[in-house]
């Protein structure tokens, strides 16, 4: 092989094996990539993770759409978990408080986390908690059961399109990964 | 310096080494390409054996023979082991015989390196097997390795990544070879576009793994961090989304599927021309085409996806991105079709199985066309139709292409004649199999049948059953391949083959040029004719 052929294949290996880098990195770019597009644009039901300042909008009494609540725990998750209600009618911009109910069923303190789901999740951006039991996690002492609201508010400008809201917790047993 | 390496080379490059050990330590194109194209033959027979079971399991309705896991570990380490084991490796193993000898090189650019991803990939399929022993099982998550499914493996998940890990850095030192050869390596007067097509159809695969490889490997590193160092990448109770891991593994998926499908392509515009007696039709049309779907691989993947819940924008473009790769598709299906519209044409085994896979793949593409629907989809998804459709695109097309390119370059390697009779008996047991195989499936998928279950509803009984009787006479049929391996490699039929081989193959390409077989080391002087007859 001639001298110059092997400079032009190191070359060219070192910008290849570049490009591989590079696009290692892109997939872990493609994390904070997503989460991105899903905020600007509300998509994946994605909700958001802190409480909004209580603003009064004017209720808009000529409709009413449905909020419906699901509780779920995930698997291996020793809890007792429901909502009060199955489901509320609410006018847009009126503002509800909803109790949920979980109980630790284990002897032992449990730290655990209830994620949010909304759909359909074109809604998200209208949904807004001043409240939430999943803003942060839950310590629970052994055997512990509490109720804790939800305070909500569908905001007028929802279009017209969407009559039903359903809100969806799943409770996770964070006891263990917890950074406490 | 130079002296010394020079003193160096010429001290053993002139024949191989003596004994087995030739085989461990040879950076030789051609020991290198025997090397992938056995081992993916082995491979193919250990994922075909585990697809055996598969189909003996689902003979009829109820367990018969495995337990549901274990069986979930089959439909996985089939795929797995049929992807990563049996058709990207064949693919390399005829890029490493069949660019250099093309192009007219001695030997791949970077030929130590070539060595190394080969080891390296059978040290990744070994790792990867082991895990059938462990305890939990081998995955069993299906061969896409959603979380959180994925992260409910026993022992095995740490091994599996890792065994992924191995196999796309095989993958991508490949990949970095093939390009620095083609680019740095091409004799003189082998300009670009006088390339032959398996050589650019090669180049461009090159570039995709290169660019997707990674972002696999970064993928099932986040599944290890998240089961082990509690990271939260797809774990929702740490804030992250399962759904995520979708779309990053579908950048990776989608365009693997074309890693196996393009240099089919190639393979199929090498052999058509020659058995049609007349040049390739639309040789540059075919090369934008290539680049064209190789780029449109890129910004479909959302398309295996459309059931996660995916706003309506989202569902209109990937369904209109997804139709659009029907048209590059199509104007290869129609140059294969018009190369050999008036030629002269013969139907020896390799053109009998390039004729298969042009109609059978368009087959496997119309499935795919409907499912790019995403109205529809939500009917097709995860049930036996999809089965049906990328097992169309991956059997009778990437496989038979396979075969038609064994049948084809064997008597080129060995200097020896297959038997033709058997060739063909192979084919033809192969095609009708094939369908009898996967065509029922299609109804299936259509009648509401998931995929990846060990037992199934009543009515699904039937086409279950015809479908495994398929199965059973393609595997068997295959043996023939081996036999015809095994044959011709001894002697076969003992007919002297010429250099050309196939009349007038020598004015479509280079390899053709040199005896049958071909010496050791060739092109060491640059060849000064270049053919054209493929352009």
């Amino acid at each position: 092989m001639k001298e110059g052929v092997t400079q032009k294949n190191a070359k060219l290996v070192r910008i290849l094996v570049f490009v591989v880098l590079g696009m290692f990195g892109f997939g872990y770019a493609l994390v904070p990539l997503y989460d991105v597009l899903c905020e600007v644009t509300g998509l994946n039901g994605k909700v958001e993770p802190s409480a909004v300042k209580e603003v009064s909008y004017e209720v808009d009494k000529s409709r009413e759409i449905t909020v419906e609540f699901m509780t779920a725990l995930n698997e291996a998750t020793p809890m007792v978990f429901r909502s009060e209600i199955k489901k509320i009618k609410v006018h847009p911009g009126e503002y509800v408080t909803v109790n949920f109910y979980a109980e630790n069923k284990t002897d032992k303190v449990m730290v655990a986390r209830a994620i949010p789901s909304i759909s359909p999740g074109a809604v998200a951006e209208f949904f807004k908690k001043t409240e939430c039991f999943c803003f942060s996690e839950q310590t629970f002492k052994a055997r512990e059961g509490r109720t804790m609201p939800v305070r909500f508010v569908v905001n007028p400008e929802i279009p017209k399109e969407y009559k039903t809201i359903t809100l969806a917790y799943t409770f996770f047993d964070n006891t263990e990964t917890s950074v406490k | 310096m130079s002296a010394v390496v020079a003193e160096h080379d010429d001290h053993h490059d002139h024949s191989p080494a003596k004994g087995l050990l030739r085989w461990v330590i040879t950076t030789n194109h051609k020991d290198i390409g025997t090397l992938y194209l056995l081992f993916a033959l082995t491979m193919f027979f250990v994922g075909g054996a585990m697809a055996m079971v598969i189909r003996a399991e689902l003979f009829e309705p109820g367990m018969q023979f495995v337990n549901p896991q274990f069986f979930n570990s089959m439909t996985t380490m089939h795929a797995l082991v049929m992807v990563f084991g049996a058709v990207m490796p064949a693919f390399v193993g005829l890029a490493n015989w069949m660019i250099p000898m093309m192009i007219g090189a001695p030997d791949m650019a970077l030929p130590r390196m070539n060595n190394m991803s080969f080891w390296m990939l059978v040290a990744g399929v070994l790792l990867l097997a082991s895990t059938l022993f462990m305890e939990g099982g081998a995955p069993a998550s299906g061969w896409t390795l959603y979380p959180p499914l994925v992260l409910q493996t026993g022992k095995a998940l740490p091994f599996a990544i890792f065994s992924v890990h191995l196999l796309g850095i095989s993958s991508i030192m490949g990949a970095i070879n093939i390009i620095a050869t083609i680019f740095n390596m091409r004799a003189p007067g082998m300009t670009l576009m006088k390339m032959p097509m398996f050589v650019w159809t090669w180049l461009i695969t090159a570039f995709l793994l290169i660019a997707i490889m990674p972002v696999f490997a970064g993928a099932v590193t986040m599944l290890l961090t998240d089961k082990f160092f509690h990271t939260s990448f797809f774990d929702a109770a740490g804030g992250g989304d399962p759904v995520l891991y979708q779309h990053i593994f579908w950048f990776f998926g989608h365009p693997e599927v074309y890693v196996m499908i393009l240099p089919t392509f190639g393979v199929a515009s090498t052999i058509i021309p020659v058995f049609a007696r007349k040049p390739l039709f639309g040789y540059s049309s075919m090369v934008y085409a290539t680049a064209a779907i190789a780029f449109l691989s890129f910004i479909v993947w959302a398309h295996h996806m459309f059931t996660v819940g995916m706003p309506i924008a989202g569902e209109l473009y990937f369904m209109y991105a997804t139709m659009l790769i029907a048209i590059p598709t199509g104007v290869k299906v129609f140059n294969w079709t018009a190369t050999m519209w008036k030629g002269s044409m013969t139907f020896e085994t390799p053109m009998l199985f390039s004729i298969a896979f042009v109609v059978l793949f368009t087959m496997g593409g119309f499935t795919g066309l409907m499912m790019a629907v995403a109205p529809v989809d939500f009917q097709y998804h995860d049930t036996y139709f999809i089965v049906a459709h990328f097992h169309y695109t991956l059997v009778p097309a990437s496989v038979f292409i396979l075969m038609a390119a064994g049948y084809f370059w064997l008597p080129k390697w060995t200097g020896h004649m297959y038997d033709e009779r058997i060739g063909r008996l192979h084919f033809w047991l192969s095609v009708i199999s094939v369908n009898i195989l996967f065509f029922p499936q299609h109804f299936l998928g259509l009648a509401g049948m998931p995929r990846r279950i060990p037992d199934y509803a009543v009515q699904f009984a039937d086409w279950n059953m015809i479908s495994s009787i398929g199965g059973f006479i393609f595997g068997a049929s295959q043996l023939l391949f081996l036999y015809i391996v095994i044959n011709t490699i001894k002697g076969g039929t003992g007919e002297k083959v010429t250099a050309e081989v196939w009349e007038d193959a020598a004015k479509h390409s280079l390899e053709w040029t040199l005896p049958s077989p071909p010496p050791y080391h060739t092109f060491t002087t640059p060849p000064t004719v270049i053919p054209t007859e493929h352009i």
